[in-house]
């Protein structure tokens, strides 16, 4: 099997903190990561790899920084890595991303199966999977939960739901979007470190994919950002006062949005 | 401090590092609480290549010395002592075969040892032979072609757990030093049973059992070496191993130091955190010294070994001696500093202090520990 | 692209500080930008001189915009019910409907869906474009996708709005791309920019901790997921008039390469304290196990899960893996309510990071009313009783 792990370097969402009243992200302390979502989409990747025979390689849009993700990849059973990487780029939402993997993915030759987590913790998203499978016209399933079988052809799966699960069957080539649920990811071994220090990672900008000006980075995207701003709810202290009736009544109504 | 390690080093402290801090920590109250030989976090560290890491790579092994062994048990060790002990009796247990087995007996066992696939331990101690380990009195006769073993080995980590076995046993006892040997003996050899696993102080997620030899069969290539070479082996296997038990040691006391700062900096008394108190605070420096000064004897002690000298127990003893005495003070300041709250089994640095006790006195007590640093210091004196 | 004005920068370093990327720097007293950059535009945003500006190319706007009008909801139809966000999609709908003075639509995709229409116009809905076969029975992305996009293509919808439900958040995202147009997940909150009448999409990022506001000005529709029980339903009336029509689609576009075996409905009982979005929490406060039951009650009536100090824990009135704090789990729902829970820091560092804390306790000066948003200081024996009631009243 040849299987594409798409994979996104973040900065840990849970310490990236705004500034309320400068509105400005603070910066200290925040770790570079793998998106915690794309180390099980790897991890199933690699089992599936171990146990059906091929090849795992990942792929990473990011600047330069971002292919430490990808040597950690390559650590934890990736055996080939690829950073699409262009200062042009920059500012890409999630239309000039599908974009821009789907050419690097089709430069980079056949495939049997695309894995992508479910959501990146910056963007929180969950539209590049989907997108990807869109423009590249495979077919896809969202949120999967495990993989039961691989025959003829088809990968059988549970997809996650709001309710239940769906018993789902997804022809190859395709794409799926894992929930963590699906693994434990492995813990990088001390061959895959050495092999992870010495690969060399295959680079592609934008002319070598093929890509369109006017479809990447902030140029091709369809929506952008008009403001950042904290979270209001946080710093409130307000005491209820009045009769119980009056605090519960009082109670309930700023608690509206939960209910 | 920055001890200078070379990148490969630094992988191997990652990595170790990761399986400690996702696996081990989480994970470390409940194996005490419930004395459960931890397999899966085994697994996971066999899967980070991490057994083969002292095993020549022609056998599947990473091909590193003791320095790398303890840089993995230092990040184990600030874990859980029980796990790391697991990790570590293996290798003790595969020393022997390293150090001393044909080269058939070595292609045979190293590359499953190395993979993880096959556990280790090391069978010395004896109910009445622990610090004296020529008073051992499990005896192998050679019958044909088979050793015969007969005997009950006490206190034996991993019993139980482990697939393959190292075993001194007394071929002549008129020979004195040279009347013991060293075999290995699979699990599933016949005349081979465990005692039931032991109630311990600490370390509870280890397991120690009996070893019982009845009439126990096995084949004569299971000899490692010659016969009569067993006490010398286990000698060079204990000096080889003391190292990682002192970093044990080290990562015990790490781990220890780091919840008692913590819990000062928090801890609110008399209107300040308890570490703006010169009384927490010397405590606190004194524990900082020691880990240190610990760590740094280990590092030089391993570094040593593994530049293969002439004399190695002199280093090997000392870092023993010094880390593990060290940990047990470390380990008994932090719950003082933790106080009531370091004596409640819901903090975690009571364990440590449990913990910390079998350090001062497994492979070689820190009193024998002594006595060989004394005969070395007359040696190099003449 | 980044553009720094090299006279009005400073070099006073803010943009520097800013920066979580480690793009930016002051080199000899002047902003310099290297290949890190994102293009966040935190830097932008904070220079004092505003010599930072981020370089945008003429974008081609799509040469059709001003034909498209109108708001279109998906209404999500599945296991004979509609779920409850199409009722909240309608009702924001309605609003940015009546703003824009336009239709509001609905489509609704299934099958078996007698009735189900009319509904849709009784909270509502102006026109409902009904697609009923008996091949929308299962959920498929593909098939749900062809449709969506065809009807949304024949009627041009400026703004289309859908649940961010499991449903909704894997299959609009195919919609938007095989529409070419932006879509915005998960927002918290809509609204039309009077100057224009662009939809103004805001929505959490960053696990919540960031809050963005997002538009699509360039194409058409305006796509967004809207999450769940946070926009507002409308009342409905039955007597309300609307158009029902029945939308035939194409064969072809009833295809779907994934074959969806069954679906597999799952009790929601082996809840993990630490991914709810709601936990009620009760400590030494409670008194007794039966006292403690109050907090099960009200963890029933508000959807979340039951936390516990480790007090509560200690008199067995509750499990452990209930227990959150130093010794027991952190936790950070969007909503925590301390109930008898003195607040003591060990406690607080297991759930202060909560989006909302709510405290209700007898002691005015019990810590916890420090990190609380809401308090009330009150016998929580009276407090709690009506609150449940009053909750169980408004969800109906």
């Amino acid at each position: 099997m040849k299987i594409i792990v798409c994979i996104k370097q973040v900065p840990d969402a849970k310490d990236v903190r705004l500034d309320p009243k400068t509105n400005t992200m603070a910066r200290e302390g925040v770790a570079s990561i793998m998106n915690p979502f794309d180390r099980h989409a790897l991890e199933e990747g690699v089992r599936l790899k171990e146990q059906h025979g091929g090849t795992v390689t990942v792929v990473s849009m990011g600047p330069p920084q971002a292919e430490a993700v990808l040597r950690d990849a390559v650590a934890c059973g990736a055996d080939e890595a690829v950073l699409v990487s262009d200062r042009a780029f920059a500012g890409a939402d999630t239309w000039a991303t599908t974009y821009t993997l789907a050419k690097a993915i089709e430069k980079n030759g056949p495939f049997d199966l695309i894995i992508c987590g479910k959501q990146a913790i910056d963007g929180d998203t969950a539209q590049v999977g989907p997108g990807l499978a869109k423009r590249l016209n495979i077919p896809y399933v969202s949120y999967v939960r495990k993989i039961t079988a691989f025959e003829n052809g088809f990968l059988s799966l549970h997809r996650l739901m709001d309710d239940g699960y769906d018993e789902v069957e997804i022809p190859l080539p395709g794409l799926l979007t894992v929930v963590k649920e699906i693994n434990e990811p492995r813990v990088p071994s001390l061959k895959g470190k050495m092999k992870a220090k010495s690969l060399s990672i295959n680079t592609l900008n934008a002319e070598d994919i093929g890509a369109d000006a006017n479809s990447i980075g902030l140029p091709g995207s369809t929506t952008q950002v008009v403001k950042v701003f904290a979270p209001v709810f946080k710093g409130e202290r307000t005491m209820l006062e009045g009769t119980v009736d009056e605090q519960v009544e009082q109670l309930v109504n700023k608690l509206e949005p939960y209910l | 401090m920055d001890y200078f390690l070379t990148e490969e080093q630094r992988m191997i402290v990652d990595i170790s590092r990761q399986i400690t801090d996702d696996k081990i920590i989480p994970q470390r109250a409940e194996l005490d609480e419930k004395e459960e030989f931890p397999n899966a976090i085994l697994d996971d560290i066999a899967k980070a290549d991490l057994f083969g890491l002292f095993i020549p790579e022609e056998y599947g092994g990473f091909g590193g010395g003791c320095f790398d062994v303890v840089l993995a048990l230092e990040q184990f060790g600030r874990g859980c002592v029980g796990v790391a002990t697991s990790y570590a009796a293996s290798a003790l247990g595969a020393y022997p075969i390293l150090l001393a087995g044909s080269e058939e007996m070595k292609q045979k066992y190293m590359p499953e040892i190395a993979a993880g696939k096959k556990k280790a331990a090391f069978a010395l101690t004896e109910a009445n032979a622990g610090s004296d380990a020529s008073g051992i009195q499990t005896t192998a006769v050679l019958d044909g072609d088979e050793w015969v073993l007969n005997g009950t080995k006490q206190w034996i980590t991993n019993g139980g757990d482990a697939q393959i076995y190292t075993v001194v046993a007394i071929t002549d006892r008129s020979k004195g030093p040279r009347g013991a040997s060293l075999f290995v003996v699979e699990d599933t050899d016949a005349g081979f049973s465990y005692g039931q696993k032991e109630k311990k102080l600490g370390i509870r997620a280890s397991s120690t059992r009996e070893l019982i030899f009845r009439d126990c069969r096995i084949p004569k290539d299971r000899l490692i070496g010659k016969v009569g070479l067993g006490f010398i082996v286990v000698m060079k296997t204990l000096d080889l191993s003391r190292p990682g038990i002192a970093s044990l040691g080290v990562g015990l006391g790490q781990a220890a130091l780091d919840e008692a700062v913590v819990y000062a900096k928090q801890r609110v008394q008399f209107g300040k955190p308890i570490i703006a108190f010169q009384a927490v605070q010397h405590m606190l420096a004194d524990m900082a010294i020691q880990l240190e000064a610990a760590r740094a004897l280990v590092y030089a002690a391993a570094k040593h070994i593994d530049a293969h000298p002439k004399d190695m127990s002199k280093a090997s003893s000392m870092c023993k001696v010094c880390a593990t005495d060290m940990a047990m003070k470390v380990t008994t300041d932090a719950v003082q500093v933790l106080a009531g709250y370091g004596y409640m089994r819901e903090y975690p640095v009571e364990k440590m202090m449990r913990d910390a006790k079998i350090l001062q006195i497994y492979e070689g007590t820190n009193q024998i520990q002594r006595n060989v640093i004394g005969q070395e210091l007359n040696k190099e004196y003449t | 692209m980044l553009r720094i004005d090299i006279e009005a920068c400073i070099g006073c370093g803010v943009c520097e500080e800013v920066c979580t990327f480690e793009a930016i720097e002051v080199v000899d007293g002047v902003a310099v930008v290297n290949e890190k950059c994102t293009l966040c535009g935190s830097c932008v945003d904070s220079c004092e001189t505003g010599a930072i500006s981020i370089e945008t190319k003429e974008k081609t706007v799509q040469a059709d915009l001003g034909d498209w009008s109108g708001i279109m909801i998906y209404a999500e139809f599945r296991h004979g019910k509609l779920a409850p966000v199409s009722f909240e999609l309608l009702g924001i709908g309605r609003e940015l409907a009546d703003q824009q003075q336009v239709p509001l639509s609905a489509i609704l995709l299934g099958s078996g869906m007698d009735g189900v229409a009319r509904e849709l116009v009784s909270y509502g809905a102006d026109i409902v474009y009904q697609v009923d076969a008996p091949a929308l029975e299962l959920f498929t992305d593909e098939m749900y996708g062809n449709i969506l996009e065809d009807v949304i293509r024949e009627h041009k919808p400026e703004v289309v709005l859908a649940g961010a439900t499991a449903i909704g958040r894997s299959f609009i995202p195919l919609v938007a791309t095989a529409l070419a147009t932006g879509l915005t997940a998960d927002c918290t909150q809509l609204a039309i920019r009077p100057e224009d009448g662009v939809l103004l999409q805001t929505r959490p990022a960053f696990g919540g901790n960031i809050m963005a506001t997002i538009e699509c000005p360039y194409t058409r529709p305006q796509m967004a997921t809207v999450r769940p029980r946070v926009m507002k339903t409308a009342a409905p009336d039955p007597d309300r008039k609307g158009e029902i029509i029945n939308y035939q689609p194409k064969a072809e576009r009833l295809q779907s390469r994934v074959r969806v075996l069954r679906n597999v409905l799952e009790e929601q009982d082996q809840v993990n304290i630490t991914e709810g979005d709601i936990i009620v929490a009760g400590g030494r406060g409670l008194d007794n196990e039966k006292g403690f039951a109050l907090i099960k009650q009200l963890a029933d009536a508000v959807g979340g899960a039951v936390g516990a100090s480790r007090a509560a824990v200690d008199s067995a009135w509750i499990a452990y893996p209930h227990q959150v704090g130093q010794t027991g789990k952190t936790v950070n729902p969007k909503l925590y309510i301390a109930c008898g829970i003195s607040g003591a820091i060990q406690h607080v560092v297991g759930m202060q990071s909560s989006e909302t804390i709510v405290a209700i306790n007898k002691d005015p000066h019990a810590p916890i009313f420090d990190v609380a948003t809401y308090g009330i200081v009150g016998d929580l024996f009276e407090v709690v009783p009506k609150l449940i009631e009053k909750i169980r009243e408004r969800r109906g």
